[in-house]
C-alpha cells in the first residue's frame, strides 16, 4: 500500500507534545536568526550613508573599516547558514522523523 | 596647489581619454578575432545540445518535466541555483558597477546573498514538503484552489516576463556589443536555444544547462581573478595599493566627485574609491531595494520551483548551503575582477564601450590573457564572452520553465481542466506553454530593442516581495490566513510596485532629458574643434591614433545626446502623463512590501474561509515533518 493513501490523524500530531517542542524550538531559534540577519544587513547601507566617517578609517593600507563591514556581511551570511543547518540537521531532523515515524505507524493501525 | 594642477591635468585626460577602439569594429572583438569567439560560443552551444539531447529521452511525464524527477541532488540542485539566479546582470554588471564606481558596487552585490538567508530558514523546506511544482501548489493548499492558482499564475507570470525582459534585451545588447551580429539575431540565437532546452529536456536539461553555466562561471572568474592577483604576489593590501595609487582610478574618482575634487590628493582621491558614496546616493532608496532583495529572491518563482527537483527538505537545505557557498564567493570574486578592470583597462575605456560598465570583465580578460592585439587575449575574451553567453540562456531557460508551469499547470490542468488530465497531455501542455512564452519573450525582447529596462529586474523583485512572498509565507506560518487574504494581499502588493515604479524616476521624462542633454550638445562643438586641433598639431604616429579616438569620442557624445533629444521629440510627459516623477524613490519595496502585508492581514480577518482554517494542522505538520511528502521517482 502507497504510503501516501494512509490517513494521517493531522491534529493528533498537531496536538502530540513532541511536535509542540519541535515547532517552539525551530520558532524561536528561526525567527531570531533571521532577525539578526535583517539587522546585520541594513546596517551595511545605513552606515554607508549616515557613519561615513567611520566607514573611512583605515585598518591595514588602504583596507578601511567599511570593506571589512562588507567582507564581515558574507561571513555572517555563512555563519547563519552553518549555524542553522548544524541544528537542523542533527536536532531538527531527527525530532521530524520521529514524529513521522510514529504518526506512519498510527495511520496504518487505523487503516489495518 | 601642487595637488590642485595634478587634478586639472588628470581632468583634461579624462576628457581626452583614449576611447573606443572597438566601437567601429561592431563590437568588442575585432573582426579577425571573431572565429574564436564564435568557436567558443558552439564548444557552449553543443555541449549543452547534448546534455539537452540525453534529457529529452527521460522527460515523459510532468514530474520529469517540472521537476526532473525529484531525483537531482542537493549539491546539484545548489548549483543549479547558482546557475539560475547568477544573471549578466551579476557577472557583468556588478563587476562593472565596482570598476566604475569602486565600494558602491561591492556594497550592492551584498544583498543578492543576504537573499538566501530568507529563502533557507524560511522557505524552502516548507515548500519542498508541501509543494509540487508550482508557487500556485504551495497556495492552493489550504486556500481555495482555483482561485489561489489563478492569482499565483498571473503573479508568476508578471514576475518572471519582467524578469525575462530585462534579460533578453540585456543579452541582445551584450552579444552584439561583444561580437557585432545585430540586436534582433541575438535575441532570436537566445530564444531559440533556450526554447531548445526547455521544450525537449524540461527541467532535466534546464538543470544542467544551469549546472554547466555555473561551473564555467566560476572557473572563468576564479582564473581571471588568478592572473589578476598574481602581480602583486597574492597580497591583499598589495592589491588594494595598486588600486588606489592607479591614475586612472584617481582620474574616475575626480570624475565622479566633480568641484569637490579639486582640493584633494590624489592619494585622498585613490582611497576615496575604496569609500562608500560614489554610486549609491539615497540611502532609503538602498533600504529600498536591500527589501525588494531579501524578501524578493524567496518569491523568485524561478527560484522557488528548484526545491521541487530534489528528493526531500533535506537536500533542499544542502542546495542552499552550497549555493549560498557559490554565490558568495562569486561576489568576493567580482571585487577583484571588478578594480582589476578599473587598474588595467581603465574606468574611461570601460564605460566608452558601454556607459554601464558591463563590458569590465571581458575587456579585463582581454587584458590579462595579453591585450587586444594577442591571439591569447582574444582567445580569453572569446571564453568569457561565450560565458556570458551561456549566463544569459540559463536564467532565461529557467524563468520561462517557470511561468510555462504556472500556465500549464495552475491555470490549464488546475483551473480549466480541474486536474483530470493524463500526465501525457499535462506534458504536452507544458511544452505548448514553453513555446507560447517563448515567443512572446522573443516578440518583447524585440520590441523593447534600445529602450532602458535595467529597472525591470528591481522590479521583478520588488513584485515578488510585495505580492508573492508575503502570500506564501502567512499561508505557512499564519494560521488565520487564507484565500481573500492571499488574493487581495497579491493584487494589491504587485500593482502598487507597479504603479509606483509608473510614477518613479526610472521612467523617461521628456523634459528632464531635453534639460539633461541641451548643455552637452552646447559644450560640444567647442570640444570637437578642440580635439580637431589637436589632432592636427600631431606628428607622431603612435599619439595620432589616441588623439583621433579622443576626436571620435567627442563626435560620439554629441551624437549620443542628440539621439537621447530627438528620442523625446515633441513630447512632454512620460509614459503614465507626467513631467515629474511623483516620489523620489526608484525602488518602490519599502511602501509596497509592507503593502502587500497589510492586505494579506486584512483580507484574511474580514473574510472566512472553512478550507483554509481546517487544512492549518495538517498543512502545519506537514511542512514541517515531511510527512507525504513527494517522493523522488525511481528510474
Amino acid at each position: 500500500m502507497d504510503a501516501r493513501t494512509r490517513t494521517v490523524n493531522w491534529a493528533a500530531v498537531n496536538a502530540d507534545p513532541r511536535f509542540r517542542e519541535l515547532h517552539r524550538r525551530k520558532s524561536r531559534f528561526l525567527w531570531g536568526l533571521m532577525a539578526f540577519s535583517v539587522l546585520y544587513y541594513f546596517l551595511l547601507p545605513l552606515g554607508a550613508a549616515y557613519a561615513t566617517e567611520l566607514f573611512k578609517v583605515k585598518l591595514w593600507g588602504p583596507v578601511n573599516v567599511g570593506l571589512v563591514f562588507a567582507w564581515s556581511q558574507f561571513l555572517v551570511a555563512w555563519g547563519i547558514a552553518f549555524i542553522y543547518a548544524r541544528r537542523a540537521n542533527g536536532e531538527f531532523d531527527a525530532l521530524a522523523a520521529q514524529i513521522n515515524r510514529d504518526a506512519m505507524a498510527k495511520a496504518t493501525r487505523s487503516a489495518a | 596647489m601642487k595637488a590642485r594642477h595634478r587634478v586639472h591635468m588628470v581632468l583634461a585626460g579624462a576628457l581626452l581619454a583614449p576611447g573606443t577602439i572597438f566601437a567601429q569594429a561592431g563590437g568588442a572583438v575585432a573582426t579577425e578575432f571573431r572565429w574564436l569567439t564564435f568557436t567558443a560560443f558552439g564548444a557552449i552551444i553543443a555541449l549543452t545540445m547534448f546534455v539537452t539531447w540525453l534529457a529529452a529521452r527521460r522527460v515523459k511525464d510532468a514530474s520529469q518535466f517540472y521537476a526532473a524527477g525529484r531525483s537531482v541532488s542537493g549539491i546539484q540542485n545548489g548549483w543549479a541555483i547558482a546557475g539560475d539566479y547568477l544573471s549578466a546582470a551579476s557577472f557583468l554588471g556588478i563587476a562593472g558597477l565596482i570598476s566604475l564606481y569602486g565600494y558602491d558596487g561591492f556594497m550592492y552585490s551584498v544583498g543578492w546573498l543576504v537573499a538566501y538567508i530568507t529563502v533557507l530558514l524560511l522557505i524552502a523546506e516548507p515548500c519542498r514538503n508541501i509543494g509540487k511544482y508550482t508557487l500556485g501548489d504551495i497556495l492552493a493548499f489550504r486556500n481555495h484552489p482555483k482561485k489561489a492558482r489563478t492569482v499565483a499564475a498571473i503573479s508568476t507570470i508578471t514576475v518572471s516576463i519582467f524578469y525575462l525582459t530585462a534579460q533578453m534585451v540585456g543579452g541582445g545588447v551584450l552579444v552584439k556589443t561583444l561580437i557585432g551580429i545585430d540586436y534582433e539575431v541575438s535575441v532570436i540565437a537566445v530564444g531559440v536555444l533556450m526554447l531548445a532546452y526547455v521544450i525537449f529536456g524540461g527541467m532535466v536539461a534546464t538543470t544542467w544547462v544551469q549546472i554547466i553555466k555555473a561551473v564555467l562561471l566560476v572557473t572563468a572568474s576564479l582564473l581571471l581573478v588568478f592572473f589578476t592577483w598574481l602581480p602583486y604576489g597574492f597580497s591583499l593590501p598589495g592589491f588594494l595599493e595598486a588600486a588606489v595609487g592607479d591614475p586612472k582610478v584617481q582620474m574616475q574618482v575626480a570624475k565622479l566627485l566633480g568641484d569637490p575634487a579639486a582640493t584633494m590628493s590624489a592619494a585622498e582621491l585613490g582611497q576615496r574609491f575604496l569609500e562608500p558614496g560614489l554610486y549609491l546616493k539615497n540611502p532609503i532608496d538602498q533600504i529600498s531595494l536591500g527589501l525588494a532583495l531579501v524578501l524578493g529572491t524567496a518569491g523568485m518563482p524561478h527560484i522557488l520551483m528548484r526545491f521541487f527537483t530534489v528528493p526531500t527538505a533535506r537536500d533542499a537545505r544542502t542546495s542552499v548551503l552550497w549555493a549560498m557557498g557559490i554565490i558568495g564567493g562569486f561576489y568576493i570574486l567580482t571585487l577583484f575582477l571588478g578594480l582589476g578592470a578599473a587598474i588595467n583597462v581603465g574606468a574611461g575605456k570601460i564605460s566608452a564601450i558601454d556607459a554601464g560598465g558591463n563590458m569590465a570583465g571581458p575587456l579585463l580578460a582581454q587584458y590579462v590573457g595579453g591585450g587586444a592585439d594577442s591571439v591569447l587575449g582574444n582567445l580569453f575574451l572569446a571564453f568569457v564572452a561565450a560565458v556570458a553567453f551561456a549566463t544569459i540562456v540559463a536564467v532565461v531557460a529557467g524563468l520561462v520553465l517557470a511561468s510555462a508551469s504556472a500556465m500549464s499547470h495552475d491555470i490549464w490542468v488546475g483551473v480549466i481542466k480541474g486536474d483530470r488530465t493524463t500526465p501525457g497531455e499535462e506534458v504536452r501542455a507544458a511544452r505548448i506553454s514553453s513555446l507560447i512564452v517563448g515567443v512572446v519573450a522573443i516578440v518583447i525582447g524585440i520590441a523593447a530593442k534600445g529602450q532602458n529596462v535595467a529597472h525591470l529586474v528591481a522590479l521583478a523583485f520588488a513584485v515578488a516581495a510585495s505580492s508573492n512572498l508575503p502570500a506564501v509565507l502567512l499561508t505557512l506560518y499564519w494560521r488565520k490566513c487564507n484565500t481573500a487574504g492571499i488574493v487581495l494581499g497579491m493584487t494589491v502588493g504587485a500593482l502598487s510596485a507597479i504603479a509606483l515604479v509608473m510614477v518613479s524616476p526610472n521612467m523617461t521624462y521628456p523634459n528632464a532629458v531635453r534639460a539633461q542633454n541641451q548643455p552637452v550638445i552646447a559644450a560640444a562643438p567647442a570640444k570637437i574643434a578642440a580635439a580637431e586641433a589637436n589632432l592636427a598639431a600631431i606628428i607622431n604616429d603612435a599619439e595620432r591614433a589616441s588623439a583621433q579616438n579622443a576626436l571620435d569620442n567627442a563626435k560620439a557624445v554629441l551624437a549620443t545626446a542628440q539621439a537621447k533629444i530627438a528620442a523625446v521629440e515633441g513630447q512632454t510627459t512620460s509614459m503614465v502623463g507626467l513631467e515629474a516623477p511623483l516620489m523620489s524613490l526608484r525602488n518602490p519595496g519599502i511602501i509596497s512590501i509592507p503593502l502587500g502585508f497589510l492586505c494579506v492581514f486584512l483580507g484574511s480577518l474580514a473574510y472566512r474561509d472553512k478550507r483554509a482554517d481546517e487544512m492549518w494542522e495538517e498543512l502545519y505538520v506537514r511542512q514541517n515533518t515531511g510527512i507525504h511528502a513527494e517522493g523522488a521517482v525511481a528510474h
